[in-house]
């Protein structure tokens, strides 16, 4: 039992918190609780403090509205907290589609549909900042908010708290795209939300801790990874995970019997420095 | 025949090309589906909405205005919908805007979506010049225009006897009784569709359809002469402007001229 804690506290407590929050969001609709209010898009917390997606207002920006005071606060608050906390944080402790293509990732592992496939996926997860580009692109010369029109997260999450419609097809598509088609494919390549996150996350402090002198060489951290190219210094050498690209999910912390993952304080000018070596070392 | 590797330059050069050709095809579609899925003329949105392009652009769909409609009015659209995904819109026929005097729904907006100032008389909340479009009445299965006697929704409007006044006549066909036609008032309508919701035929014969869609517009060439505030357009107007050039000739020569140029 209490391997099974250690094993999973972190996918446990994920799950706690991504359900609470959907649970809360429902419970102000539903019954007028008023504890978080809205949806991802924006919301009000405690009746009182706004908080707003910054990529939702920053395509707002460019499509030519106008931004309120409310939104540019609840825009400040989100982008500080995410700037602390690692900025895909939200993907693998908020957002509800990380729910989704877990089950899927670890379906397709399970029913080892890798092992079928014998070319490399050609697919780069560099994609994610082209779509993003596109949908700043594309609000600016339509004058709209162009990646909130088709959002398959705002589809899910505001389909759970205000009524789904054909919201579930969205849920499928992502299910079955990253189970049939691509490996971690939405949340791992394609989603500009995480593709924004990956950026804002580059400057956090919040980052996991490699250990070399512990590491067993066992793997088990790549293997559960979903951004399995932030863990290059497995093994190698001991340093933070300083991509903005890895979701502080912890799954490798957890998994790793060895203790050599851990979260840490990221020591700024230290690091600084190690990137810098790295990017010499390329 | 050998082929020589390609040189890095060329291969960042080609798959930058590469990217950028998806980029544009997937831009095309992106673009075009937008497009296609905000085209909603006939929505009714929550009061105090700004102008529909600009209201597609500044909502962002938190639904905070559905949660703080007592009433449900307010509903967000879903997949399926047909509608602008997520934004705000309401459904007279099946709940109506019940004109709260505290407007809960226009404040909360994070946004300025919705427009507290639209609202707003010296200061204070004022529902009765919202504007979330006007109703129409479709006088041919209105039951009040064949002479059956029905002020459902006169009596239903929450700006009684000013936005639907009864307009009486006489009725020839039996001789001796009076059709009350509901008339509506356009400039006063709030658009809430407490009327429609009201309309007891079996689809509503009184309706809201939003103002650009219902309203025509004369153009500000035609100046109503006998009202003394229209004719003050006139004081200041000094712009001659014209699409088509004016004939230089004098009438009679284009009354008498040959019909050529008119074939």
């Amino acid at each position: 039992m209490e391997t099974l804690w250690n094993n999973y506290r972190y996918l446990i407590l994920r799950r706690v918190t991504q359900i609470s929050i959907l649970v809360l969001y429902f419970g102000a609709n539903a019954w007028g609780w008023n504890i978080l209010m809205g949806n991802l898009s924006s919301s009000l917390f405690l009746n009182f403090i706004p908080l707003s997606d910054p990529y939702a207002a920053l395509q707002m920006l460019v499509a030519g509205a106008t931004l309120a005071v409310d939104l540019l606060v609840g825009v400040a608050i989100i982008s500080l907290f995410y700037l602390v906390f690692g900025g895909r944080a939200f993907c693998s402790w908020v957002c509800p589609i990380n729910i989704i293509t877990d089950a899927s990732s670890w379906l397709r592992s399970k029913l080892e549909i890798d092992r079928a496939i014998n070319k490399k996926q050609p697919a780069s997860r560099t994609i994610r900042y082209w779509v993003l580009a596109l949908s700043l692109i594309i609000s600016f010369f339509m004058g709209i908010t162009a990646f909130e029109f088709i959002s398959p997260i705002s589809m899910v999450h505001r389909g759970i708290v205000f009524g789904l419609g054909f919201g579930w097809a969205a849920m499928l598509m992502i299910f079955l795209f990253d189970l049939f088609v691509l490996k971690h494919g939405w949340c791992g390549h394609i989603c500009p939300l995480g593709g924004f996150y990956s950026l804002l996350g580059k400057f956090s402090l919040l980052r996991v801790h490699h250990l070399q002198e512990k590491c067993t060489l066992c793997m088990k951290c790549k293997e559960v990874c979903p951004e399995i190219q932030v863990l290059h210094m497995i093994g190698k050498e001991s340093l933070p995970v300083l991509s903005g690209e890895c979701t502080n999910c912890a799954r490798c912390i957890e998994v790793c019997d060895d203790d050599a993952l851990e979260f840490s304080i990221r020591k700024l000018a230290q690091n600084k420095q190690l990137e810098s070596n790295n990017e010499n070392n390329k | 025949m050998k082929k020589e590797a390609l040189s890095d330059r060329r291969k960042f050069i080609l798959n930058m090309a590469r990217g950028a050709g998806l980029a544009t095809i997937s831009g095309f579609i992106w673009s075009a589906f937008v497009d296609e899925a905000t085209a909603s003329p006939l929505l009714l949105r929550p009061p105090a909405a700004i102008k529909e392009k600009d209201f597609l652009k500044t909502c962002i769909k938190c639904g905070l205005c559905a949660i703080a409609c007592p009433y449900h009015t307010l509903l967000l659209a879903k997949p399926g919908d047909n509608k602008p995904l997520g934004t705000p819109y309401f459904e007279p026929r099946e709940i109506p805007c019940y004109m709260c005097p505290d407007i809960p729904c226009v404040p909360v907006c994070p946004t300025g979506a919705l427009d507290e100032s639209s609202v707003t008389t010296d200061g204070v909340l004022d529902i009765n010049i919202a504007d979330m479009g006007v109703a129409v009445v479709d006088d041919n299965s209105c039951i009040a225009f064949w002479g059956i006697q029905c002020d459902a929704c006169y009596r239903a409007c929450p700006l009684l006897g000013e936005a639907i006044t009864i307009e009486y006549t006489k009725n020839e066909r039996t001789g001796k009784h009076a059709f009350m036609k509901p008339v509506v008032q356009p400039d006063i309508c709030t658009g809430c569709g407490m009327c429609e919701k009201a309309c007891v035929t079996e689809k509503a014969a009184i309706f809201i359809l939003p103002r650009d869609v219902a309203e025509g517009k004369a153009g500000n060439y035609y100046i109503k002469g006998w009202d003394k505030n229209d004719e003050k357009r006139l004081e200041n107007a000094n712009e001659i402007k014209t699409t088509t050039e004016i004939s230089k000739k004098s009438a009679m020569d284009s009354l008498n001229g040959s019909l050529e140029d008119l074939y």
